[in-house]
């Protein structure tokens, strides 16, 4: 197996919170990957830090051998690295197909693009091919915005793959979804692992996690715990301190929250 | 030389304080409602025609007069925000909130020239003409009455932030709306209040104003594109950050006026933005982010 | 399944029926209406739906309110007054091809001005834009080349005939207006103008998915002060003299936003509704209407009650309205067919808003 995305040292702090503190692990290649860890452990500051939206204060990140610390998000995002976000961002007032076609974008030369129509050389029809893989082919023409949050969902993982991104990192996709588009959602996510993608998914819902990935890291107050199969991570005993153990730090995980939403809702 | 340089620094700290007081108004209302009120300009003027009537019509002094004009602008802040802002929706709410205040603005504009006309007024009392000598320097007596109440006003402001109840609210307000809602706070209620507040500064603020300078409907213009540059300088919402700036940028104003042109002094205060925005994007003593949301 | 586009939709024969229509109408509109009175107030018409339309297309499509393309409608006045009266150049049809040279001065401007105002967010761009205007204003008036408050005079064909005076004005300003229409229709269509679209709703996120945002923002801005500066060009040949605060006009840029938005903010065609219909009656309140106070109130007051009860604007109100009329008739078409490629939109939607309801609850 080789190591296709490797976090080392990443340290990220907000004001006076430590929100990653040498957080170190390796994610190999073929994996999918589940990120856990109780409240304010860091996992979304780290999806910020690999995805390039936030830069870390020391450590650094490599794609396949490459560092891409620091690039910013554009260019993580060209090399192959895409991700959804825990609260979707769609583009509420553009068509579901239009919300395909934008991530096609940066294929092309910034000039040629410009004069370029949308949805060019089988642009459209692999947004619809991949609108129909996740089943929402027959929402394209509305606006983004009318769809339901779990819609959302479906179109912001519909949207990535249309760049063919080598890894696929998903925050909580199974969060606030039905049950039974969450068992969909792992069917697609095996499916996409089979197809050569590896995945990285943060998710609170420990049967959807345990049920789809392959390892596990536990993060813990900023640091990566341990990682491991599922069936290991799941008797670990540092695993069930990490979990219970938190009300010491409860004070700091609400501030991480608060830094994580502020982080996420910046730019809104 | 020397004396020409300190006399400007004078001028600039005196002018500035009074440009503070209405630049605090309008950071206030930014920071508490993401609103930007475009309008602050011609209420100043308002107030300073306020002043004017109270004065000339019926002879009040215009710093008693500030007993009258200070609540009806009060009035006028919180109607604007119950009747009008309060209703715009949250999509694009500050340009909305913008083209809104600008609306205002040109309506009070069209109505003050309508009223009192084109020809420039200026207001007058004994503290007005007469200048104290200090230290060699001659300063109108207006022009240290008005940084005393500006500093007064400024105080009282910050008494309401930080010593009541409604001002740890209204702080809460400022840093989370949702929350502040959650845990108990009438937001509406804080908001029309702080709009209040906001604009309630220009009933002083015009009548300083009016007493240095002399004025008609159409010096608003020129005035809210200063004070947008102030607290754009000072970091939008920070009340500290609009009092540097004011008193930065007028103290800046005076020198070039006194050592180059008063012509291009107005064009600096422009040209000191552009510089500052190109090497700081959040401003001169602006946070990365003053608000996140 | 057949392919649905959401952009190259085959232009309607409804939609083709107006525009040529509106096309024959503003052809023939000087040969029938004679009175000088009524050319210039269609010129100023034709001109302020030209603006609107740039305007929009980059503040509405973008999400970044300008208020200081005012700037650029001075710059391209004073580019055309300068390099007329520097080369004597002598009045007639031939300065018309000045536009685009004021056009492309107009731009240079707008880059200088975008490489700072927009590196800002989106708020502190529009108090910037303020504040560019009013640098711009105050070069015009304390310049040399711009000869300050006194103005600069601009060559007068007096040669020309005066019971048709006005119409070179009028086709001038109709060709720039077809030209902009056309250059927001194919930018509208193009790439460029998703990636703008995507750029309104969530810059951040755009950039995340390598849409190159900084410099579609600056192209964008760029290209809108083209037509801006060519309109002042125009401007400053009709009016015959210009001054500081007559072409670099705080009130400008309030009415293409104030346009913009009651024809329809983000649409082709809400500005050309909103410019028409707004700077015909502005126009002729000028002209009957001498107090410029009431027109400031009356103008203040309609602006309000549009943003309060008509904020989407007239174009997408009343669209919606259409399409939900049309998409009942077609639904009941399509099921008869039984073959789906070309539904309605509006169809199409109310099929699926049932599945959205289906799907929505968690």
């Amino acid at each position: 197996m080789t190591a296709l995305l490797e976090v080392s040292g990443i340290e990220k702090s907000f004001g006076g919170i430590r929100a990653l503190n040498g957080c170190t692990f390796t994610v190999e290649k073929g994996m999918i990957h589940g990120l856990i860890g109780p409240n304010g452990s860091g996992k979304t500051t780290l999806f910020n830090v690999l995805t390039g939206y936030e830069n870390p204060d020391a450590g650094d990140i490599r794609l396949e051998g490459t560092v891409i610390t620091g690039i910013g998000p554009g260019k993580v995002f060209r090399l192959g690295v895409g991700r959804t976000f825990q609260l979707t961002r769609v583009f509420t007032r553009l068509s579901v197909l239009d919300n395909m076609l934008i991530a096609a974008q940066h294929q092309h030369k910034w000039l040629r693009s410009a004069l370029r129509s949308p949805g060019q050389g089988g642009e459209r029809a692999k947004a619809m091919e991949l609108l129909d893989f996740v089943g929402i082919a027959r929402l394209a023409e509305l606006e983004a915005g009318s769809l339901s949050y779990g819609q959302r969902k479906l179109l912001e993982l519909a949207y990535l793959l249309m760049a063919d991104p080598d890894v696929l990192l998903l925050d909580e996709p199974a969060g606030g979804v039905n049950p039974t588009l969450i068992n969909q959602l792992a069917d697609k996510i095996k499916e996409l692992n089979a197809a050569g993608k590896t995945i990285l998914v943060v998710e609170h819902n420990m049967e959807f996690v345990m049920g789809i990935c392959d390892r596990i890291t536990v993060m813990h107050q900023g640091r990566a715990l341990l990682t491991d199969v599922p069936a290991a991570v799941r008797s670990d005993p540092r695993v069930l301190d990490a979990y219970l153990g938190g009300t010491e730090d409860e004070l700091e995980d609400e501030g991480l929250q608060a830094g994580a939403a502020q982080a996420e809702g910046g730019s809104k | 030389m020397v004396t020409d340089f300190i006399r400007a620094v004078i001028d600039g700290v005196l002018s500035g304080s009074v440009y503070a007081l209405m630049a605090a108004g309008l950071t206030l209302i930014f920071g508490v409602m993401e609103v930007i009120n475009v309008a602050q300009g011609i209420l100043v003027i308002l107030g300073a025609y306020l002043s004017y009537v109270l004065s000339v019509h019926l002879g009040i002094d215009l710093f008693a007069g500030l007993i009258i004009t200070i609540p009806v602008m009060f009035i006028l802040g919180v109607g604007i925000q119950w009747g009008l802002m309060s209703r715009l929706g949250e999509r694009e709410k500050v340009s909305m909130s913008i083209l809104v205040t600008y609306a205002v603005a040109i309506i009070l504009e069209g109505a003050l020239d309508l009223i009192f006309g084109p020809s420039y007024q200026q207001l007058t009392a004994w503290y007005v003409n007469q200048s104290m000598h200090v230290l060699g320097f001659y300063l109108p007596y207006i022009y240290v009455f008005g940084f005393l109440l500006a500093v007064v006003l400024l105080g009282a402001l910050y008494f309401i932030l930080y010593r009541t109840e409604f001002g740890r609210s209204l702080r809460a307000a400022q840093q989370n709306r949702t929350a502040a809602r959650l845990i108990g706070i009438d937001v509406n209620r804080v908001s029309a209040i702080t709009f209040g507040i906001g604009v309630a500064v220009t009933a002083a603020g015009g009548m300083v104003f009016g007493a240095t300078t002399s004025f008609n409907a159409n010096s608003s213009a020129d005035l809210i594109s200063r004070l947008l540059t102030i607290i754009i300088l000072g970091g939008m919402g920070s009340i500290g950050g609009a009092m540097g700036a004011s008193v930065l940028m007028l103290v800046v104003e005076a020198l070039v006026s006194t050592f180059w042109s008063p012509t291009w002094a107005t064009l600096v205060f422009y040209a000191v933005l552009v510089v500052v925005l190109a090497v700081r994007p959040a401003g001169l003593f602006g946070q990365k982010a003053v608000r996140a949301q | 399944m057949a392919i649905l586009s959401a952009k190259a939709k085959p232009f309607s024969k409804g939609k083709a029926a107006v525009v040529v229509s509106a096309i024959a109408v503003i052809a023939v509109f000087p040969l029938i209406f004679t009175n000088p009175a009524v050319t210039e107030i269609a010129i100023f018409a034709l001109m302020f739906m030209a603006t609107s339309e740039a305007w929009n297309g980059f503040a509405g499509w973008s999400g970044y309110f300008s208020l200081g393309h005012a700037a650029f409608f001075g710059v391209g006045a004073y580019t055309f007054a300068i390099i007329a009266n520097d080369y004597k150049l002598p009045a007639g049809s031939g300065l018309f091809l000045l536009m685009p040279v004021a056009g492309v001065v107009a731009m240079v401007a707008a880059v200088l001005v975008g490489l700072v105002a927009l590196r800002t967010k989106r708020h502190t761009f529009v108090v910037i834009t303020i504040g560019v205007f009013f640098i711009f204003q105050l070069l015009g008036y304390n310049l040399s080349i711009t000869a300050g408050a006194s103005g600069l005079q601009v060559p007068t064909p007096y040669n020309w005939n005066a019971a048709t005076f006005n119409n070179p004005f009028y086709y001038a300003a109709a060709i720039l207006l077809g030209f902009t229409v056309g250059l927001y229709w194919i930018i509208r269509r193009s790439a460029f103008g998703l990636q703008l679209l995507s750029i309104r709703d969530d810059e951040e996120r755009a950039k995340g998915l390598g849409v190159p945002v900084w410099r579609v923002k600056l192209s964008a801005f760029v290209i809108s002060a083209f037509p801006v500066g060519m309109a002042g060009a125009l401007f400053a040949f009709l009016i015959g003299q210009i001054y500081p605060n007559t072409v670099f006009n705080p009130l400008f840029d309030l009415s293409w936003a104030l346009m913009t938005l009651v024809g329809g903010i983000g649409t082709i065609a809400g500005p050309l509704l909103g410019g028409v219909v707004l700077e015909s009656i502005q126009q002729y309140l000028n002209l009957y209407l001498s107090n410029a106070d009431i027109y400031l109130i009356v103008y203040g007051v309609v602006f309000l009650a549009v943003m309060f009860w008509m904020p989407r604007g007239v174009v997408p109100t009343v669209g919606d309205a259409l399409r939900r009329r049309r998409g009942a008739r077609s639904a009941s078409l399509v099921s008869a067919e039984s073959g789906g490629a070309g539904t309605a939109p509006g169809a199409g939607s109310g099929a699926s808003l049932a599945v959205v309801a289906q799907e929505g609850g968690k």
